[in-house]
């Protein structure tokens, strides 16, 4: 069931917006129901004037502070302002960075020609994960751009003083992956990188959202980023989930229902009892998907699921340090009466097995549903070049219809669990003659657990490659690519055109559905094979 | 950066929802270590075929149309956070980005770049894609000082909003790393005087 959003703002500041440009109001800022109001009388007769090396920011004459009613997003925002600049930006510090090979070369350059320095090395880790291949990682890349991609990562951390976790460290692994299983993610801190899916980590109750380049290049001089403070949008989801039901089809389900667009300019709360029975690998299922309506990143409030799975983790705090962060932790959770400027509600007993059958995410649906002919969210151009892409028609059902890759991995679903669910599903059978299937472990700690549990080889003697950790054919940096035309069920978050490979087919599936359609060469219904 | 100030010129027509930027710059052009020359692979699977030949459907490839303003359905720029889309878009060419909304970290990649995402009201679009297509040479004025966008074709003038600062950025050639370097001494007192349970 979908509830139409509301505007929980108090009516008075429903259109304080609109007093943008006014000379009085230079701009509001909402926080919760009681607003964090920015009062800015403006001194210059409406020209701003920015000298750098002047302070801004030291215009901002007041501000209420607010009281109680803070949501988790609130709690951990306000505790990272450094300070606040006319025209509703905030100086935002980040606590923890993550870099990979991919984003991060040209702000290296970026400090190298002005000749500064990496503010705060202690505050950021890198990895190599986009480019890396999945084969033979012992040896050199052999791809000579992406090699030389991979070594720059390496000269520049060594030039600046990074921590690197690159091709054959034990902690290599997809950024999001590796963040949260060395202990480096927690809650109430913020956290960034080149990347959009860095939501991952808000499953911890953080602050965490994807960058661009440039402001790669900021945080690395300044630990700082400047930007606006998003609206608010919860996402409760009560009841419980169906039997062969996972946390990636309760994402796709939700994206089906708000569109790629629909969180757009909100960093999204998750809660509910369907959300607080889940597992931290599913929870961060979920959060890396926000990104995927549009939200700059997704929060699950930290409980005693949380505390737990951190407890012991390489660079988790110990002793009177881990007591006191855990105090501090559970006061992060949204006050009972917080509001938020849009709400939605769904029941966990609602969502079936998703799959995609477009070229966005949001283009999800049952999988015995079938293809709608309209629809609300996409214009009928934009579902016609779709059909036309995947080769399918509107109306049409997908369920039954052959298939021919699996790919089994990415930042989404490539932690143990998701591995253990997958080959529950395939141990003792065989992969269809016409599926190729490939699972690609997201970090060489979750390889390593996955063998030590005999997982690779459930796989192995089903039929699927089993290979080293990385990004993969989440995007086809590497060599890990699906053929054009061809149809490949994906555990990955992004079914665009292209994305797996020029001219290749994505449908995105929970890591049951996919490893059910590896056996059966077809996408079949999870539900009736358990 | 480019400051940008005001521009008219003919506009390109993208009327798709949901451009992602896996479609602006695919990911296997994202392997150059530099900021330059990514415009000749912006759009690249939908300009070229398999066989790099030119598609004659696709808008860039069609000399009809041309100009330093892309107007695009909405959530533009949606999916990864890469800034080549940004460097590409800029690098081909285009100054402003017109459409009813932008994904977020594009938004802010774009603005980052001197390229000016431009928010229009769904009925300003669809009046400017119906313009477009009347009459390819239409002209159309951003003119980021006043924030108005001005269809020539038909003389409307169209207010649009962004914020105080980014727009002084824009004006001036501004880059935000300057202003954040310039907050070094409160970032060190928020630093001294936080609690902190990240390290
Ligand atoms: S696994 Fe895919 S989505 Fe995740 S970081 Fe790598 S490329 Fe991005």
């Amino acid at each position: 069931m979908l509830t139409r959003p509301t505007d929980n703002r108090p009516t008075a500041l429903k259109h304080a917006g609109s007093n943008r440009n006014s000379a009085l109001f230079r701009t509001a800022i909402f926080s919760g129901p009681v607003p964090v109001l920015i009062i800015f009388a403006d001194p210059m007769q409406g020209t701003l004037v920015f000298v750098p090396g002047d302070s801004l920011a030291s215009a901002v004459i007041n501000r209420e502070s607010s009281s109680s009613m803070s949501t988790l997003f609130d709690k951990v925002w306000d505790a990272h302002v450094v300070t606040e600049v006319p025209g509703g930006n905030q100086v935002l510090y980040i606590d923890k960075h993550l870099i990979h090979e991919v984003t991060s070369p040209q702000a290296f350059n970026g400090l190298r020609d002005r000749g500064i320095p990496i503010l705060r090395t202690d505050r950021i880790v890198a990895t190599a994960d986009h480019n890396v291949p999945t084969k033979d990682q012992d040896k050199p890349i052999a791809e000579p751009l992406s090699r030389k991609q991979v070594n720059m990562l390496t000269s520049n951390c060594e030039e600046f003083g990074v921590e690197l976790y690159g091709l054959g460290h034990p902690y290599q692994g997809i950024v999001h992956v590796i963040g949260p299983e060395l202990g480096i993610t927690r809650p109430g801190i913020t956290m960034v990188c080149g990347d959009s899916h860095t939501s991952t980590h808000g499953a911890f109750g953080a602050i965490a959202f994807g960058i661009g380049t440039s402001q790669v290049e900021q945080v690395m001089a300044t630990q700082c980023v400047l930007m606006s403070k998003p609206k608010s949008m919860r996402i409760t989801i009560d009841g419980d989930l169906q039997p062969g039901v996972t946390a990636k089809d309760l994402i796709l389900y939700i994206i089906s229902q708000l569109g790629t667009g629909g969180g757009t300019g909100h960093f999204v709360e998750y809660a509910g009892s369907a959300i607080r029975s889940l597992s931290m690998e599913g929870r961060m299922t979920i959060c890396n998907m926000s990104i995927e309506m549009g939200a700059r990143g997704g929060l699950i409030a930290p409980d005693e699921t949380t505390f737990e799975y951190i407890m012991g983790r390489e660079f988790a705090p110990t002793g009177t340090e881990w007591e006191e962060a855990v105090s501090y932790w559970r006061t992060l959770p949204s006050d009972a009466d917080a509001t938020f400027d849009t709400e939605y509600t769904f029941r966990g007993e609602d969502i079936p097995p998703m799959i995609t059958y477009g070229t966005n995410p949001g283009m999800g649906m049952g999988i015995t549903e079938s293809i709608p002919t309209k629809s609300d969210i996409h214009g009928d151009a934009t579902l016609k070049k779709a059909m036309e892409y995947m080769g399918l028609e509107l109306g049409n059902q997908m369920e039954g219809m052959p298939i021919d890759y699996v790919f089994i991995g990415s930042c989404t679903n490539s932690r143990v669990e998701d591995l253990r669910l997958a080959a529950g599903l395939v141990k003792g059978k065989q992969i269809h003659e016409n599926i190729t299937g490939i699972v690609v472990p997201g970090s060489q700690q979750v390889a390593k657990q996955a063998i030590a549990e005999g997982l690779d080889r459930v796989f192995t003697d089903a039929g699927f490659e089993f290979r080293g950790a990385g990004c993969s054919a989440c995007l086809g940096m590497n060599e890990d690519k699906i053929p054009a035309g061809r149809y490949c069920v994906s555990t990955s978050n992004r079914n665009f055109e292209g994305r797996q490979g020029p001219g290749a087919r994505t449908i995105l599936a929970s890591p049951l559905t996919a490893a059910a359609a590896a056996v059966a060469g077809k996408l079949v219904d999870v539900r009736k094979l358990i | 950066m480019q400051a940008f100030k005001k521009l008219t010129s003919t506009a390109v027509p993208l009327p798709i929802e949901d451009i992602d930027t896996d479609q602006i710059i695919p990911a296997r052009f994202l392997k150059a270590t530099t900021r330059d020359g990514f415009g000749d692979n912006l759009f690249r699977d939908w300009r070229y075929d398999k066989l790099e030949h030119p598609r004659p459907d696709f808008v860039l490839n069609n000399p009809t149309y041309s100009g330093e303003i892309l107007v695009a359905g909405s959530n533009f720029g949606c999916g990864s956070s890469r800034e080549h889309a940004a460097w590409a878009l800029a690098d081909y060419g285009f100054r402003v980005v017109v459409s009813s909304y932008f994904a977020d970290i594009f938004r802010g990649n774009a603005l980052n770049n001197g390229l000016l995402p431009l928010i229009v009201t769904p009925q300003v679009l669809d009046e400017t894609f119906r313009t477009i297509e009347a009459n390819p040479a239409a002209r159309f004025t951003v003119d980021l000082e006043a924030q108005t966008f001005k269809n020539e074709e038909t003389g409307t003038v169209t207010g649009f909003e962004i914020d105080e600062y980014k727009k002084t950025c824009l004006i001036n050639g501004y880059d935000d790393i300057d202003f954040l370097l310039s907050q070094r001494e409160k970032i060190e007192s928020y630093e001294a005087n936080r609690v902190d349970f990240s390290l």
